[in-house]
């Protein structure tokens, strides 16, 4: 246990929904909208958690475990996160695998929960997630394999650290090449456009909103903090590999790490402005081909 | 230079994934373009110290014969056989890549285990020049368009060029004008013969060919 | 070692018993459960670091004699045997049952005592001759129960491929054990030496052992046995009688002295082969049972990736990689035991309330049997590799292994590692996809048919079993490091490394299984805090009841949810090219559209294509080469291309 590590966790806790704030006001202003304010989540969150909850006939104690669970998984995997300039709360050799697994966690109950409603959306929502996460897991964990072997390391805290500007110019298109299969996976975990698109409500195209049209309430409160805290977690994965601050002020490292979760919302929401959706028989392209990058980069940190 | 040489050739190996993935034929040319264009520099990039002109107009000549008159002739064949899309290919493009994937293993290893004549300039070359030749055989193999075939022919001269430039990095240029010789004619002919099919049979794809079988 | 023997004597007591007519199955299944538990005693012992105890009678067979001994190894593999016999014999009572008065229940437990006094011998046999007999035993066993319902004619062929597929693995072993046993001069194993051509003896003891292990291709037999036979011994023979292969496979091993890299490879091709195409195949079944018998295709397929790893890192002078790849292996094995144990036995109980196994007939049995839920729940769980479970500890040591090799290890180690990774990874997401829908489809949502609308929750016989099983998946989970400390005496005879090499190298794993461990408790904790805050939220809030939301649609109906086929749609297309799906269907049509049908079926590819062909290959001649002329010129094409890069490689190679 790193007693430190509980600052960056903390400050996850409390700034992540703001990432979402800072997506969708992006996204606004590419429509020419004003948008909403860049606290919404954090709105929703309190509204959601103060409501009361409708339950399916249907449904059982698994459907009320699911966002539980997917919230304790997303809890735990932020520990895992080491921070610029802070070391994560645990850490140990392999946690990275803890890591993609938690996720794994998080997403086999929320799946779970969705086949519990007996809904035809909900049933094809949880189909395409599990399609598309089982494809992205080789893409983030062979990459991570790959800036393990360059920085030598087998922890998150002990990886993320030691890429530092000096690894980026001796070894820039291997980490160029992870970087951008990590941001594939981020796009795709989160449930973002070009995989999946959150802002849509026709559950017959949406992936991870279908799955969790039936919860209410708090419940619901749950997941959507859970899901901004994986927002958090990936991206922050992302901009640990991809920004190689490494003053070793604590301060300067922290806000070089914000800056570039915040500037890396702003690119998702560019992203979501300027493409359109893939196509579903597409997205497993994009994820192997994710995949490809990874090896990719494999091979060119073996040679 | 060696890091610009690395440079291109992660490039070649991205393009030949784009190129095993992707079923729009406008988009392929310009990969195949885009390969052509970068090839064309690594004369240049390979022997930055001792630049002659010679090598000069070889990276000119064999960057615009690529980068501008292939796509040309590619482009109004497409426009002419009137298709857009490879549409039902033999192997699917996911499988493609994962093929890829298997290929670009087997170009690693199997350029590990040959001896150069010489110290190569970067030891990626040799395993981007033979899976950009893999995956141009297998493009003609596992596409329905004719024009897809000539596609994975450029793709393979693509490959033995960036072999041979960097290698040895004294092929006779009559050696090289030759080889783009004989792919600027196969560009042509199949042009021709794809306009033709089409107006025919109003398709291109190869494997009704076999109608023709006695 | 007494206490085994006696353990075997009654187990086997108990069969013969139970033959007599009024007995009604306790005699056996008692006898299984006593002799096991006796068993388990000096299994335990030596696992603590007891001396292996050993026992040598003389037998008037050549060659043969009776010596029995339990080494680290040997207990390793014992303690699952025992502890899944024995409870597998207390859910049988009571599976039994349904058969009353129509079935020849006593033959069953005498076949069932007879597999699992076979299988403790196997174990346990020091002697050439006394480990065949026992191997063969344990084949006719299973076959009996195979064919238990041998009215039904899908169960005659299940046991037929069975009988076939098992006796052509036990040739390859016959010719392994004899060859060796003439060049050592002995039939003892302990007298048993590296030979000369280690090369061949290895691979005949893959293609032996991996035979009963159900390595692909090897593993026809398996999605058709398993289910056939009564779910207490599918669960014995998925759980446990597949590792005596692995065990015989570790075991030859240490007959054969140093190992070149090449097996290590081979070990690991097979295992990424096994595990990927399992999984693949698993989801595109939608028999409940087939489906979770591709799933220990699979789970042997993991295994196998680790015994590579552990054999390439023993080569190239790696001991934490070896000692990582075997320890997970290892691991995996008692893991696999434990949940495909309990998926059985759930499925079992699901069979018996519904008396269907296809999934697409289930469905919300959640709420008519929660016992069964609940528990098969946690098994899926566990399988899957999901924290804070045990399948997650196995399977991190083997990653832990991989991205030791991949990131410090130079590329002999590290390519594979990275293999390794990728296969792991792969398969353990489509393997998280398979469970969600299994259960999924059986136990949520609404009742698909009559049969499971009229499901009830098993008797309390079968009940418990889950239960215990279910508990050990959340155990080990929580107790990995300790766990490790056990593995050390069998990790130090498997690898035959320097003890103090194994110990470091132990200590060194178990120091990110005690965070895992830590963190797996402080999963549940947190889970527990946040369920109770949602209970206070909730407590004062109001709640309703209402119909599922299906897209404003007023009258949803069962039959409109997601059924396993539908939900496995998007990933068994992808892997259409190896799955090769066959679909039949008959689309409505017209206005007023009558009759509609839609049916899929996902035959083994190796069996509809290497093994049909190879068994009919004889007959077939060589006329059939005419079909070298398709016509096509891609086919030309790829014929030259393929020849090509053969010719390079093995020019190069």
């Amino acid at each position: 246990m790193n007693l430190e590590g509980l600052v960056p966790f903390a400050l996850a806790l409390v700034l992540a929904p703001l990432l979402l704030g800072v997506i969708n006001r992006t996204k606004a202003f590419f429509a020419g909208r004003r948008g909403a304010p860049l606290l919404q989540a954090y709105y929703d969150v309190a509204k959601l958690l103060r409501k009361g909850a409708v339950f399916s006939r249907t449904t059982t104690w698994v459907f009320r475990a699911g966002p539980i669970l997917s919230l304790a998984a997303m809890l735990g995997g932020l520990a895992l996160l080491p921070v610029g300039g802070f070391p994560a709360v645990v850490a140990f050799e392999g946690d990275f695998v803890l890591l993609a697994y938690l996720l794994g966690v998080a997403r086999f109950f929320t799946v779970l929960a969705a086949l519990d409603t007996g809904s035809a959306f909900e049933g094809m929502g949880a189909s395409r997630d599990v399609t598309f996460s089982a494809l992205a897991e080789p893409a983030l964990l062979l990459g991570l394999a790959a800036v393990g072997r360059e920085a030598g390391g087998l922890s998150l805290s002990g990886i993320l650290p030691a890429l530092t500007a000096a690894t980026w110019l001796s070894a820039a298109p291997q980490i160029a090449l992870v970087a951008a299969a990590l941001l594939v996976v981020f796009l795709a975990e989160n449930a973002r456009v070009p995989v999946d698109d959150p802002d849509t409500h026709l559950e017959l195209t949406m992936i991870h909103e279908v799955m969790i049209l039936d919860h209410s309430g708090p419940d619901l409160g749950a997941i959507l903090y859970a899901s901004v805290l994986k927002l958090w977690i990936l991206g922050g994965l992302l901009v640990g590999v991809a920004l190689p601050v490494r003053t070793g002020t604590v301060l300067i490292d922290l806000a070089s790490f914000l800056g570039g979760l915040f500037a890396l919302a702003v690119l998702t929401g560019v992203i979501e402005s300027t493409m359109a959706r893939l196509r579903l028989v597409r997205i497993p392209q994009l994820l192997v081909g994710a995949t490809t990058l990874s090896i990719l980069a494999l091979i060119l940190v073996l040679r | 230079m060696t890091q610009m040489i690395e440079a291109v050739m992660v490039l070649l190996v991205l393009t030949n994934l784009l190129l095993l993935g992707t079923s729009r034929l406008a988009t392929c040319i310009r990969t195949v373009a885009i390969q052509g264009v970068a090839l064309g520099t690594l004369p240049v990039l390979g022997h930055a110290h001792e630049l002659s002109l010679r090598l000069v107009l070889l990276a000119v000549g064999s960057a615009s014969l690529k980068g501008v008159v292939f796509p040309f002739l590619l482009f109004r064949a497409m426009r002419e056989a009137d298709v857009r899309h490879e549409i039902e290919p033999f192997v699917g493009y996911t499988a493609s890549i994962l093929i890829g994937i298997g290929s670009l293993a087997v170009s690693v290893w199997a350029s590990s285990r040959i001896t150069l004549p010489g110290p190569a300039v970067s030891s990626l070359v040799l395993p981007a020049a033979l899976f950009t030749i893999l995956v141009g055989l297998f493009v003609i193999v596992s596409r329905r368009k004719a024009l897809m075939q000539v596609i994975g022919y450029l793709a393979m001269e693509n490959g033995i060029y960036a072999f041979g430039v960097v290698l040895v990095g004294e092929i006779p240029m009559l050696v090289e004008l030759g080889v783009l010789l004989d792919v600027f004619v196969a560009v042509l002919v199949m042009g021709i013969a794809i306009y033709h099919i089409r107006r025919e049979y109003d398709h291109i794809d190869v494997d009704e060919l076999d109608a023709l079988k006695g | 070692m007494t206490l085994l023997l006696a353990g075997l004597f009654v187990v086997l007591a108990g069969g013969f018993l139970s033959l007599f007519p009024r007995s009604s199955g306790l005699l056996g299944a008692g006898g299984a459960v006593a002799g096991c538990l006796m068993g388990l005693v000096p299994a335990f012992a030596v696992l603590a670091g007891g001396s292996p105890p050993s026992l040598r009678l003389p037998w008037a067979v050549p060659g043969g004699s009776f010596h029995v001994e339990i080494d680290a190894l040997s207990a390793f593999f014992l303690v699952p045997i025992l502890a899944l016999s024995a409870l597998g014999a207390v859910y049988g009572v009571a599976y039994l049952q349904a058969w009353r008065g129509r079935k020849a229940i006593g033959l069953a437990w005498l076949a069932y005592n007879t597999l699992v006094a076979s299988m403790i011998l196997v174990t346990i046999a020091r002697n050439v001759v006394l480990f065949l007999v026992a191997w063969e035993m344990m084949a006719l066993a299973s076959f009996f129960l195979v064919v238990f319902e041998h009215e039904r004619e899908a169960s005659r062929e299940a046991g037929w491929t069975y009988l076939v597929a098992t006796h052509l693995g036990t040739a390859f072993l016959l010719a392994f054990f004899l060859m060796l046993g003439r060049e050592s001069g002995s039939f003892e194993f302990d007298r048993l030496h590296p030979p000369s051509q280690a090369g061949l003896f290895f691979v005949l003891a893959l293609v032996g052992f991996g035979t009963k292990a159900g390595f692909m291709p090897l593993h026809v037999w398996l999605p058709d046995a398993h289910p056939a036979a009564p779910s207490h011994v599918s669960a014995l023979m998925s759980g446990v009688m597949i590792k005596t292969g692995v065990y015989g496979l570790v075991r030859a091993l240490t007959f054969l002295g140093p190992l070149p890299a090449w097996w290590g490879w081979t070990l690991l091709v097979v295992g990424l082969t096994s595990g990927l195409l399992g999984v693949l195949f698993a989801l595109a079944q939608h028999d409940l049972k087939r489906l979770l018998a591709y799933h220990s295709v699979e789970n042997i397929g993991i295994i196998a990736m680790g015994l590579g790893l552990g054999l390439l890192g023993l080569h190239y002078g790696n001991p934490v990689l070896a000692v990582l790849g075997f320890a997970g292996a290892l691991l995996h094995v008692v893991n696999h035991a434990i949940f495909k144990g309990l998926l059985f036995l759930g499925a079992g109980a699901v069979i018996h309330a519904t008396q269907t196994r296809e999934m697409d007939e289930l469905g919300g049995l959640m709420k008519r049997m929660p016992l069964t839920g609940a528990t098969f729940l946690i098994g899926a769980a566990a399988i899957s590799g999901l924290p804070p479970l045990n399948g997650f500890v196995s399977e991190f040591l083997i990653y832990l292994g991989a991205y030791r090799g991949a990131t410090s290890a130079g590329a002999p180690v590290a390519v594979p590692s990275i293999a390794a990774i990728a296969g792991l990874a792969l398969i353990g997401g489509l393997a998280a996809a398979c469970f969600a829908k299994a259960c999924g489809v059986v136990f949520l949502g609404e009742p698909r048919g009559a049969h499971a609308s009229g499901a009830h929750e098993a008797p309390r016989a079968m009940g418990i079993p889950m239960l215990v099983l279910a508990v050990a998946c959340v155990a080990i989970g929580l107790l990995g490091p300790l766990l490790m400390r056990t593995l050390a005496p069998v990790l130090i005879q498997v690898t035959a490394l320097p003890p103090a090499d194994v110990v470091t190298s132990i200590d060194e794993a178990a120091r990110p299984l005690r965070f895992i461990a830590g963190g797996a408790g402080g999963f549940l904790v947190l889970a527990a805090l946040l369920a109770l805050a949602r209970a206070v939220l909730l407590s004062r809030r109001p709640i309703h009841e209402s119909v599922t939301w299906d897209c404003g649609y007023a009258r949803p109906t069962p039959r409109m949810q997601y059924t396993s086929s539908s939900f496995a749609q998007p990933l068994t297309d992808l892997f259409g090219l190896v799955l090769r799906t066959k679909r039949r269907a008959s689309a409505p049509r017209g206005y007023f559209p009558g009759e509609a049908a839609f049916a899929s079926e996902t035959p083994d590819v190796w069996r509809e294509t290497l093994w049909r062909r190879l068994f009919a290959g004889a007959t077939w001649g060589f006329s059939k080469f005419a079909w070298l002329q398709q016509g096509r010129v891609h086919l030309y094409i790829l014929y030259i291309a393929l020849t090509l890069v053969a010719l390079l490689i093995w020019g190069l190679r």
